[in-house]
Formats: structure tokens, C-alpha cells, sequence
């Protein structure tokens, strides 16, 4: 069974559609030219997201202050990285800093906290986005007062650490038996992370940022 | 019967088991949305979800492990090579998910440790299990891969589903390495996570069950070899050519350089297309049958399959892949509603075709058709549709309130979350599971009961004697 055309000129070209030989060649040649595009770009993006490169700071930028505003050449948000602004007032070694956001990702992997939440946009729907919450207004308005507190950090601490004492609203966060250390690595890696160029994302976020 | 067709039979019902416990953790975790306080601080929702979606993935690769043992002897003429290791697998991996549940259940998390990522819990989606039992799952797929390739090499012959399906399976397993590492830096850590996770969904699992289908397609309707395999190469072409960058857009907000925002939204409005051509190659195949078919529950499934794979990964998954509207819906339930599509429309009705096909086989009918399968077809499709679609308003209220008005903050999540068409959508998603959920009940009564002579016998011939 041959398609009209290609039957009269497939006996010039050899060309057959409905023969799986010629689109076996299709799928290997498609196939082998996307994974070497892929390949180069994916060499680019490493050196664009490693720590350090353009997008994503080094681990001791949680020493100095993060601020979120509207680029209007880029036409997006994108976090400014501002003055000296040290966690909890102590300023880190960048071995120190690297070391507390490495046992902040190993608490954010092992209570699963993307199994509730979102991080760039990926986990769970449950609770709210986390990229940017070091920014977040809901800390100096809600949380600071309610728990207490003299610092937008401090007041994280206390929050993950007993956040069914501190509840917003009726979805609460339950008790995941955080130390303090725990919770203070968590905040570090929360800090760094907001000052990472996510392209914009969340939607008009830098817009309330900026009527703090 | 072959004796792996007898293993397949064991993987189905292993699938069928874990399907039951998917929509058992789906239904508890819809019921938090509209109780937040059940079971607090005794049950997290984290755990109950990671239940629903890791049951996912497990039942639906034991399916298609299940799909390929049943065909594999039959396509190449010969017993499966390894058998007993196939069988003794079997058992090693029950155990491994059986052992990762309860640890889920009754431990579900633990510090930050090391130890935890190896024996409790990665907290990495979809493979949030510990990688010991990661290691589990790599050492069944080595098994499975030689199963096929050593039967291939023993029978000294390869059809070209058969190629197909072989290398498949190299990437298959080589992206799953990626379930061990814990970088520190989120965005690489994405970065590669998404190589497993969209390689397998919309790459490698696409390759799969366009194989299976093909298989299928030959039994149930008869279709030619040839043509098959010319479509089976077209999809492959298609479904690699606009998946592989179509992987860019997971790469818009992660920390990912701009030039992905353009080259993940333009490949990825491309993966409807190979999706579109297995519903013109379905219609275009029960036309040429006249839609007669030897085994009616099968036929319908695959109809289901390739129309659920077009507007559910397709359609929906198109609708919200373009930048300008990703930054928007992306980690809302309008994500879910898409994820429940695709994951419905491209696998779980492929999946249950073939578990037809194995009932067909098992009963020793030439006809096989019934009252029941078309009851459970009906309540899956109806709580599926309404499932997505209460989804979709939830998402879009979380879009139009949450980002676009409220500007992504922590109290603009709680408004859109206590928004009206909010919480509609999430009580009619409530609702609609459990009819899907009744589905799931008649499905097994169905499989596991005998047709009834009267329905066995063939149907009058479309034309004339």
C-alpha cells in the first residue's frame, strides 16, 4: 500500500513512506542530533548554575543583605545582593557558610518538605512556594510579633521548630522535630537560595517585595 | 502458556495491588485539602502523598515489566533466558516496596543525616525512596534488561519492536542512576532530577508504551508488522525529537540560563504532535477493522490511550507550557490537573489494555466482551475528566489569585487557598475520585471473574455470509 505519489516517483527516488526502513533512519538521526544539542547546552547551563556562576551565588552571600526588585531590561525580578547583612549577627567563612547549606539541603531532603511544598515551582501543592520565603513579608508582619522575636531569622527558627504553635490559617505545618541547629542550617539555605536568578519566578513577586 | 507469561501474570497483580493503594493515598490526600486538621502531627500529608506518587511509578513500570515478559516470548519464538532469576526477582522487589512503605508509614522521616537518605526517606519526588532500596530497583531493571537482551541473543533474532525496546531500556536505567546524589545546590540538583524524571515520563516511558501498544495492536486487531513498526518508528522520531529539548521547560525557573524559556517553550509545544498521530493511527486502524476486534475491553482501552495520551499530556500539558503562562500555573493544581491526565490518558489505559489481553488468554476465549468492563471503563474516564477538571479551576484560582493579583507571597497562597472556586474545585476533585475509585473496584471484580459463556460467543459477521 503506497501513497499515489510516492509510489510513481518512489520508483525514481527509491523514496517508499510507508516503508519502516526509512523511518527507522528518521528516529536514529532525529534521536542523535537532539542528544548532542542537548549535551552542549546542558555544559552551558553547569557553568551558568554552578555556585558561583551567573545565576546562583556563592554560599557565603548569606552574609550580606538580599533585595528583590524589577529589572526593566530583563523584564523580570531579579534579587539584588546588597551590604554586609550577617546571619543570626555572626559573619561566616565561605567553608562555614558552604557547610551550614549543605545540612540545610540534608533537613530539607530528609523531613521531605518538598513533599508539601514547592521549591522553583517543584514538589508538592500543599503548602505554600519556598523560593523566595527569606523575602518574604509575611516574617517582620506575622511571624516576628507572633513569636516574639527581634529578627526576620529568628523568628524562622522559632517558627520551624514548633510550627504548630504558630499557626496562620487552617492548613498548619506539622511538628517535624527540628533542632535548633537544624532549623538554623535551614534558614541559611533558605537565605541562599532567594538570592539565586530564577528567571522571574514567582510570578510578580518583586512587585509586593518592593511596597514592604 | 509460557512460563513468563505465568511471571507476568504475578506482575499484574502486584500492579493491580499498588494501583489500589495509589487511589487509596490519592483519596486521603484530596480529603486534607478539605480537612487540613485530620490526623495532624500523627500523619503528614507529605507522607500520604508520597505514597500516592511513588505507588504510581512502581505499579505502572511492574505493568510494563509485566507487558514485556508476555510478549517477549511470543515475539521471539523462545522461553525467556534467566528465568528463575526473573521469577526470584520478582519476590526481591514486592519485598523492597513492601519494606519502603512501612518504613514510609511508621517512620516517615528522620534527621539530617546521611543515614536518612540511605534508610528512611531522600524527600526527592518521586524517588523519595531510600537508596538502598534505589539500589533494589536498579538491580531488578539489570535483571529485566538481561532477560531481554540474553532471550534476544539466544533466539538469534530481533524484530524491530524488539530494537526498539532494547534501546530503551539503556537510558531507561541510566538516567535512574540519578535517584542516588544530593547536591547542595538546588538548581543542579533539578537540573539532573528533571533528566530522570522527564526522561522517564515523557521520553523513555512514551518509547516503552508505544512498544507495548504496537504488541497489542498486532493482537487484538491484527494489524500488520509493517505498518506497526513504521508507526512505532515515526512516534519514536517524533516523541525523541521534540521530547529530548522539549526538557527545557523545567529549566525556566530553576536558576537555568533565559535561552531555555525560548528552546523549552518551542520544543515542548511540539509533543503534542507524536501524541496526534497515534489517534489518527488508532482511528485510522479501527476504521480499516471496521472496529471489529477479538477482544473488546482491549480495543477500548487502547482507543481510550490514544485519545487520553493526546488531550492529557498533549493538550493539557500544552496549555500551560508556553513561559509567558508557566510562570503563572507552574506549581499549582493546575500542574496536578495536567499530571493527572498525562499520567492517565498515556499509561494507566495502555496498561489496562493489556491486562485484558492477558484475561482474554487465561479465559481460552476467541471473543471476549462483558457488562462489567464497561462500567469500570465509564467510572474511570467520568471521575478521571472531573477529577482534571475541578483541578484546573483550583489552579487557575491559585494562578489569577495567588500569583497574578497576590504576588506569590506566603499570605497570597493562603487567600487563593481559602478562594471560593479554590475549594469548589477541590471538592468536586474529592468527589469524582471516589467515583473513579468505584471504577477501580469493578475493574477487579472484572479481571477476576470468568466471562459468561453467553457473552463468549463471537458476534454476528459485519457482512453478509
Amino acid at each position: 500500500m503506497k501513497l499515489e505519489g510516492a509510489a510513481t516517483r518512489g520508483t525514481r527516488t527509491g523514496l517508499d513512506l510507508t516503508d519502516p526502513n526509512f523511518w527507522r533512519a528518521g528516529a536514529i538521526s532525529t534521536t542523535l542530533v537532539m542528544l548532542v544539542v542537548l549535551a552542549f547546552l546542558s555544559i552551558d547551563s553547569m557553568r551558568v548554575i554552578s555556585v558561583g556562576g551567573a545565576h546562583v551565588p556563592r554560599y557565603d552571600v548569606v552574609n550580606q543583605h538580599i533585595g528583590y526588585r524589577y529589572d526593566w531590561s530583563r523584564r523580570a525580578d531579579v534579587p539584588v545582593i546588597g551590604g554586609a547583612e550577617p546571619l543570626f549577627g555572626v559573619t561566616l567563612t565561605e567553608a562555614q557558610a558552604t557547610a551550614l547549606v549543605r545540612e540545610g539541603k540534608l533537613v530539607i531532603q530528609s523531613r521531605a518538605c518538598m513533599d508539601c511544598h514547592t521549591f522553583f515551582g517543584n514538589g508538592a501543592y500543599y503548602g505554600p512556594d519556598l523560593t523566595k520565603s527569606w523575602l518574604d513579608p509575611a516574617w517582620p508582619q506575622i511571624w516576628m510579633p507572633m513569636t516574639g522575636k527581634p529578627t526576620r531569622e529568628e523568628a524562622m527558627v522559632a517558627f520551624l521548630m514548633h510550627p504548630d504553635q504558630y499557626p496562620t490559617w487552617n492548613r498548619r505545618m506539622p511538628n517535624l522535630r527540628l533542632s535548633e541547629r537544624e532549623a538554623r542550617a535551614t534558614v541559611t539555605y533558605l537565605k541562599w537560595m532567594s538570592a539565586i536568578d530564577t528567571n522571574g519566578f514567582p510570578a510578580n513577586f518583586g512587585q509586593t517585595h518592593a511596597q514592604q | 502458556m509460557y512460563r513468563s507469561q505465568k511471571l507476568s501474570l504475578r506482575y499484574f497483580t502486584a500492579a493491580i495491588v499498588l494501583f489500589g493503594v495509589m487511589i487509596l493515598f490519592g483519596l486521603l490526600s484530596a480529603l486534607y485539602y478539605l480537612y487540613p486538621s485530620m490526623l495532624f502531627n500523627v500523619f503528614n500529608f507529605s507522607t500520604s502523598k508520597i505514597l500516592h506518587i511513588d505507588t504510581l511509578v512502581i505499579w505502572l513500570l511492574m505493568a510494563f515489566m509485566g507487558a514485556v515478559y508476555w510478549y517477549l516470548p511470543k515475539e521471539l519464538g523462545r522461553e525467556i533466558e534467566g528465568m528463575w532469576l526473573a521469577e526470584a526477582t520478582f519476590w526481591v522487589f514486592c519485598a523492597v516496596v513492601a519494606v519502603v512503605a512501612l518504613v514510609f508509614v511508621f517512620v516517615q522521616y528522620g534527621s539530617a543525616s546521611e543515614f536518612s537518605l540511605w534508610f528512611i526517606n531522600q524527600g526527592r519526588k518521586y524517588v523519595e525512596a531510600p537508596r538502598w532500596a534505589s539500589i533494589g530497583v536498579v538491580a531488578v531493571m539489570l535483571v529485566f534488561a538481561y532477560n531481554v537482551i540474553g532471550t534476544a541473543v539466544k533466539a538469534r533474532k530481533m524484530t524491530g519492536i524488539m530494537w526498539v525496546l532494547v534501546l530503551d531500556l539503556i537510558p531507561l536505567l541510566l538516567v535512574y542512576l540519578d535517584a542516588f546524589p544530593a547536591p547542595t545546590n538546588l538548581s543542579v540538583d533539578l537540573y539532573w532530577w528533571w533528566w530522570l524524571v522527564h526522561m522517564w515520563v515523557e521520553s523513555t516511558w512514551e518509547v516503552l508504551i508505544g512498544c507495548v501498544m504496537a504488541l497489542v495492536l498486532m493482537d487484538v486487531m491484527g494489524t500488520p508488522r509493517r505498518i506497526v513498526e513504521a508507526w512505532l518508528y515515526i512516534e519514536v522520531m517524533l516523541v525523541l525529537g521534540a521530547g529530548i529539548l522539549g526538557l527545557g521547560h523545567h529549566y525556566f525557573w530553576i536558576g537555568t540560563p533565559r535561552y531555555w524559556l525560548g528552546i523549552g517553550g518551542f520544543f515542548s509545544a511540539l509533543e503534542p504532535l507524536p501524541l496526534l498521530g497515534m489517534v489518527v493511527h488508532s482511528i485510522y486502524d479501527a476504521g480499516m477493522h471496521r472496529m471489529k476486534t477479538a477482544n473488546r475491553p482491549a480495543f477500548f482501552w487502547i482507543t481510550a490511550e490514544a485519545f487520553g495520551n493526546f488531550i492529557g499530556a498533549g493538550v493539557w500539558g500544552f496549555m500551560m507550557t508556553l513561559p509567558q503562562i508557566n510562570l503563572f500555573s507552574h506549581g499549582t493544581q493546575w500542574t496536578v490537573s495536567h499530571g493527572h491526565f498525562a499520567f492517565y490518558g498515556a499509561y494507566v489505559c495502555g496498561v489496562l489494555a493489556v491486562f485484558y489481553v492477558a484475561k482474554q488468554k487465561i479465559a481460552g476465549v476467541d471473543f471476549l466482551d462483558g457488562r462489567a468492563w464497561r462500567w469500570s471503563f465509564a467510572l474511570f474516564n467520568f471521575g478521571m475528566v472531573g477529577m482534571v477538571m475541578g483541578l484546573l479551576i483550583s489552579g487557575m484560582a491559585q494562578a489569577f489569585y495567588g500569583r497574578a493579583i497576590g504576588g506569590s507571597t506566603l499570605m497570597a497562597f493562603t487567600q487563593a487557598s481559602e478562594n471560593p472556586w479554590f475549594l469548589a474545585g477541590m471538592y468536586a476533585r474529592m468527589g469524582f475520585g471516589v467515583i473513579f475509585a468505584l471504577g477501580y473496584v469493578v475493574l477487579v471484580y472484572d479481571l477476576l471473574t470468568a466471562p459468561r459463556r453467553a457473552l463468549v460467543a463471537q458476534p454476528a459477521p459485519l457482512e453478509p455470509a
